[in-house]
């Protein structure tokens, strides 16, 4: 039987703001635990929540980015339960006016765009941590994170493949650093995934039941979790079994997800606004100053480099796809250097080798500069762009070589003298009759060939371009 | 030194005829000899006081002095102190030294307000009598065996008894106003966000708000001038230009509209208080006022709505204290349930379970729009009862309370009937606006109190309007038999 995936995601993104949701608290990572619990995240008796301005810009943002309405007034709601680590015994959130939604994220899927729905993005606060097995008897509550503020964006069950649920987190992740209000760092859990997954016979209309993946932190793990969510429904299925409404965690050294709880047994978070916050009121005026001091949106960018720069739809997309890569790549652009040639080398040689070592674009060995110079000297023919990336590699770790004195080092200079050219030519023309033969008899690809011939003698140094114009004079002699 | 105005007493103190340190050494000498009888403080530190008080004196010496500088000040225990145990009536707190101050208390630090104490209080703010703290019952200073009210039960008793000459208090839904009128002095509920709830134990978030508890409206004024203002740290609370509470006293109340509903004075009204009611109200019109008659048709449904909304709120608030960070926890546990339900099993009281309950019922799933929602669009229409009405009067008179004290235990069985206590009050809260009890006079030697319901931020007017009766009476100065 052949059966449709849905997907939607919930994500929790932590905003880039200087102190807590609702105190003057530092949301620094990794100090001494409870050093940053203030009497607000200690829930003293008497302490009241007053909202940190900044993240509301965050959501502002947010909103503009995916194109959502921005609710002029909505409202922060008490999420009721118990837990060591919810020191207020209940959460601040908002339930039913938030301030985000609908809106939507596009992505591309399999060459075409889709558009992600967004139903709503909410603002929050993290709770604690709970650290299990400090001692045998004892559990340590760490309240550095309590009050950190959230934004949670929550979308329709739009994507249908675990590949679009990673095609939709990645674009979203890249999102939100562009518009700076997130860190983006996954592994400090600066932006999880709560995926939902159900499936559906093909073609019916009516949603299976779903299952609730918690806090994923990696892109990998999105995959490895969904992929094995939805073989597992679907194999139940099959089995004649029947899916429980269910929160799941997924355990990345099995690769496997297991039920949490199961939402009968789920909390009743008794929902109600909080009386100690006034309704959040969002001015026109205040959107409108966001807006102005937003950059640009990636995919205004992607369409701008494909029209101004002449780039193809998916180098431009790549090179948008984050802010830092774009940054780059524009920097090399102001340098005055081919932008498609730039591309070409920042998504080819610059992105493997930035890959293979580790290393973020904006922390790479060559910088922009030393980049612009080497793609010049292809531009202007000192050397064969095969010649560069031997350069490339050279230069890589020797930040005191300049691109000149490396090809100078390596004997790289292309050979332009036509004397030098014409012998190289004849002899390869000499030995190689029967290619010369096949050319003239019409087929076209023992020219290349032959061309190949050349630039081999030559080392690699010959200028192609002059190689070519004289072996056609040549050969048509 | 005894029975003087707070604005005596500041002007004594500024002339030095006596110090703070001796006003304060005077005031705590009474509190040792009646407090026992009375159970009116939960915490009493002279040493604390002393060196507040020293520090007023150098102050005054200073020519540093503002109207509230050295004088002794009881605070209710609701509003965190920093250094002192504050324990909210209850056994959850017991042990709880507050390790900051309320923004109440800074503000009367701030003028150099001298603390006397910590008061009494019904647990967490809820109750009607006093008689739910933790630290025991408070007896009425008129006569020890009716209750004082409550919650603000043990300011109450301290004013009534000259235990200070000020006290600060809370109202959520007549913790001010029925305790002054069962306890015979003047105590002011200001609109809601007037006085800053930062620091102040809340109870019911939407409805809890802090004032005076004085014998005068004069003093009442002087106390708001310190007491009220914007703050940051409390969210709810409103950004207005400081005002002089005391600016409109003495002002002519002639033509004043005084609008009577008829809905305070049915069913459920002791007879003999209604005549003490009338009585007072014959007195406005002496006084050139013009009396209306008025209707607040849904306030039948106050007390309902009330003990939704304010349950709700309080189950949500009281969810922090679960043992985990401060404040009391069981002795013996299996694991983490088993720690949550012993320690709010033992550390709350009664009826603080009980309105935990309440509250968590009515927002439960299924039962939240029933009840939750519902209460909430009635208390628009009680708030909207109120703006009509003020479109043709200036201020709303009635009882702040159904009958005088009453027997210790009496109610304790039947929270009906206790909450019963508070449908004069209530309303107010409900709407967030300003009321007053003063004393009005006394069936069978026991004080009746007048309630004064005023327009959003009519505190000023209110406090002038109260002042012009207690300028033509004098049942706010008498005192209780045994406390002279």
């Amino acid at each position: 039987m052949d059966w449709d995936i849905v997907i939607g995601i919930e994500t929790h993104v932590q905003l880039k703001t200087k102190s807590k949701q609702f105190s003057g608290a530092s949301i620094a990572y990794g100090n001494e635990p409870n050093s940053q619990a203030c009497l607000v995240s200690l829930a003293y008796p008497g302490v009241l929540p007053v909202l940190n301005n900044e993240s509301v810009n965050c959501a502002i943002k947010l909103g503009l980015a995916i194109n959502a309405k921005i609710a002029p007034r909505s409202i922060f709601a008490r999420k009721n339960y118990f837990y060591p680590d919810l020191p207020k015994g209940y959460q601040i959130s908002q339930m039913e006016l938030p301030i985000v939604g609908p809106g939507y994220l596009s992505i591309n899927a399999n060459g075409k765009n889709k558009n992600i729905r967004i139903l709503r993005a909410h603002l929050e606060e993290d709770a604690g941590k709970s650290s299990h097995g400090i001692s045998q008897d004892k559990t340590g509550i760490d309240l550095n994170r309590a009050g950190t503020p959230l934004l949670e964006i929550v979308t329709e069950p739009d994507m249908s493949s675990a590949e679009e649920a990673v095609t939709y987190a990645k674009k979203l992740h890249e999102l939100v650093q562009w518009i700076d209000i997130c860190d983006g760092n996954m592994q400090e859990g600066s932006f999880r995934c709560d995926v939902n997954v159900s499936v559906k016979k093909k073609g019916t209309d009516e949603l299976g039941t779903r299952r609730e993946i918690k806090n994923l932190n990696s892109f990998k793990f999105i995959k490895q979790a969904v992929d094995y969510e939805v073989n597992w429904q679907i194999e139940t299925l099959e089995d004649g079994g029947k899916i429980d409404q269910a929160t799941i965690l997924f355990n990345p050294e099995t690769g496997e997800t297991k039920a949490m709880r199961s939402k009968e047994e789920a909390n009743d978070y008794r929902y109600f606004p909080d009386p100690d916050l006034l309704p959040l009121l969002v001015s026109q005026e205040k959107i409108d100053e966001i807006k102005k001091s937003m950059p640009k949106l990636p995919d205004e960018v992607q369409e701008s480099f494909q029209k101004e720069l002449g780039l193809s739809e998916y180098d431009a997309s790549e090179i948008t796809a984050n802010s830092e890569v774009t940054k780059y790549f524009l920097a090399l652009v102001e340098s005055k250097v081919n932008p498609k040639l730039s591309a070409n080398w920042i998504l080819g040689n610059l992105y493997s080798r930035l890959n293979e070592e580790g290393i973020d674009i904006n922390k790479s060995p060559i910088d922009t500069k030393r980049l612009a110079e080497l793609i010049k000297r292809i531009e202007d023919s000192t050397i064969s762009n095969n010649a560069a990336k031997e350069v490339f590699d050279f230069i890589w770790d020797k930040s005191s070589v300049t691109v000149d004195e490396a090809i100078e080092e390596l004997g790289l200079k292309q050979i332009s003298d036509s004397g030098e050219i014409d012998n190289l030519v004849d002899e390869v023309l000499k030995n190689n009759q029967p290619m010369v033969e096949e050319y003239l008899s019409g087929k076209e690809k023992a020219f290349n060939a032959l061309i190949g011939q050349i630039m081999k003698a030559s080392k690699g140094k010959a200028n192609p371009s002059q190689v070519s114009e004289l072996l056609k004079q040549k050969i048509s002699k | 030194m005894l029975n003087l105005s707070l604005q005596s007493l500041s002007s004594n103190l500024e002339k030095k005829t006596f110090s703070s340190l001796e006003l304060s050494k005077f005031y705590l000498q009474r509190i040792k000899h009646h407090n026992p009888s009375l159970n009116a403080f939960i915490t009493i530190d002279e040493e604390k006081s002393l060196l507040m008080a020293s520090k007023a004196d150098e102050l005054i010496a200073k020519g540093k002095k503002l109207p509230l500088t050295g004088i002794p000040i009881a605070q209710k225990d609701i509003f965190c102190s920093q250094g002192w145990t504050t324990t909210c009536g209850s056994k959850m707190l017991e042990n709880f030294i507050a390790p900051y101050d309320a923004t109440v208390i800074e503000k009367f630090n701030e003028v150099g307000a001298v603390n006397i104490g910590k008061t009494n209080m019904d647990e967490f703010a809820m109750g009607s009598s006093n008689e739910t703290s933790y630290f025991g019952a408070v007896k009425n200073p008129w006569n020890l065996d009716l209750v004082p009210g409550g919650s603000s039960g043990g300011s109450a008793a301290v004013i009534a008894a000259r235990l200070a000459p000020g006290a600060t208090g809370t109202d959520t839904g007549g913790s001010i106003r029925q305790p002054a009128s069962l306890c015979g002095f003047t105590g002011l509920k200001p609109t809601y966000g007037l006085v800053s709830r930062y620091g102040m134990i809340a109870f019911a978030s939407s409805l809890d708000q802090a004032g005076p508890m004085a014998i005068s409206a004069e003093d009442c004024s002087l106390m708001m001038n310190v007491m009220t203002g914007h703050d940051r740290r409390d969210s709810t609370s409103i950004e207005r230009d400081k005002e002089d509470y005391g600016s409109k006293l003495n002002g002519s109340i002639k033509g004043l509209k005084i609008g009577i509903p008829k809905e305070f004075f049915g069913e459920g009204l002791d007879s003999s208080v209604q005549k003490v009611i009338d009585c007072a109200i014959d007195e406005y019109k002496k006084l050139g006022a013009e009396i209306i008659e008025i209707s607040l048709p849904n306030n039948h449904l106050a007390i309902p709505v009330y003990y939704v909304i304010a349950p709700a709120e309080a189950s949500s608030n009281l969810s922090r204290y679960d043992g985990v960070r401060y404040g009391f926890r069981t002795k013996e546990y299996d694991d983490l349930m088993d720690m949550y339900f012993k320690t709010r099993q033992e550390g709350f009281g009664e009826e603080v379970k009980r309105r935990i309950l309440i509250g968590t019922y009515v927002l439960s799933a299924g039962y939240y729009d029933a009840y939750y929602l519902k209460a909430q669009k009635i208390r628009r229409l009680i708030s909207e009862d109120f703006t009509k009405v003020f479109k043709k009067c200036d201020v709303i008179m009635g009882p702040s309370a159904p009958s005088v004290a009453f027997k210790a235990g009496e109610k304790q069985e039947d929270p009906l009937a206790m909450y019963m206590q508070d449908i004069y009050t209530i309303s107010t809260n409900l709407a967030g606006l300003p009321a007053m009890s003063i004393p009005a006079g006394f069936v069978n030697h026991l004080p009746v109190g007048l309630q004064l319901i005023g327009n959003y931020f009519s505190e000023a007017n209110l406090l002038n309007i109260a002042h012009s009766f207690q300028k033509n009476t004098d049942w706010h100065l008498q005192s209780a038999k045994g406390f002279e």
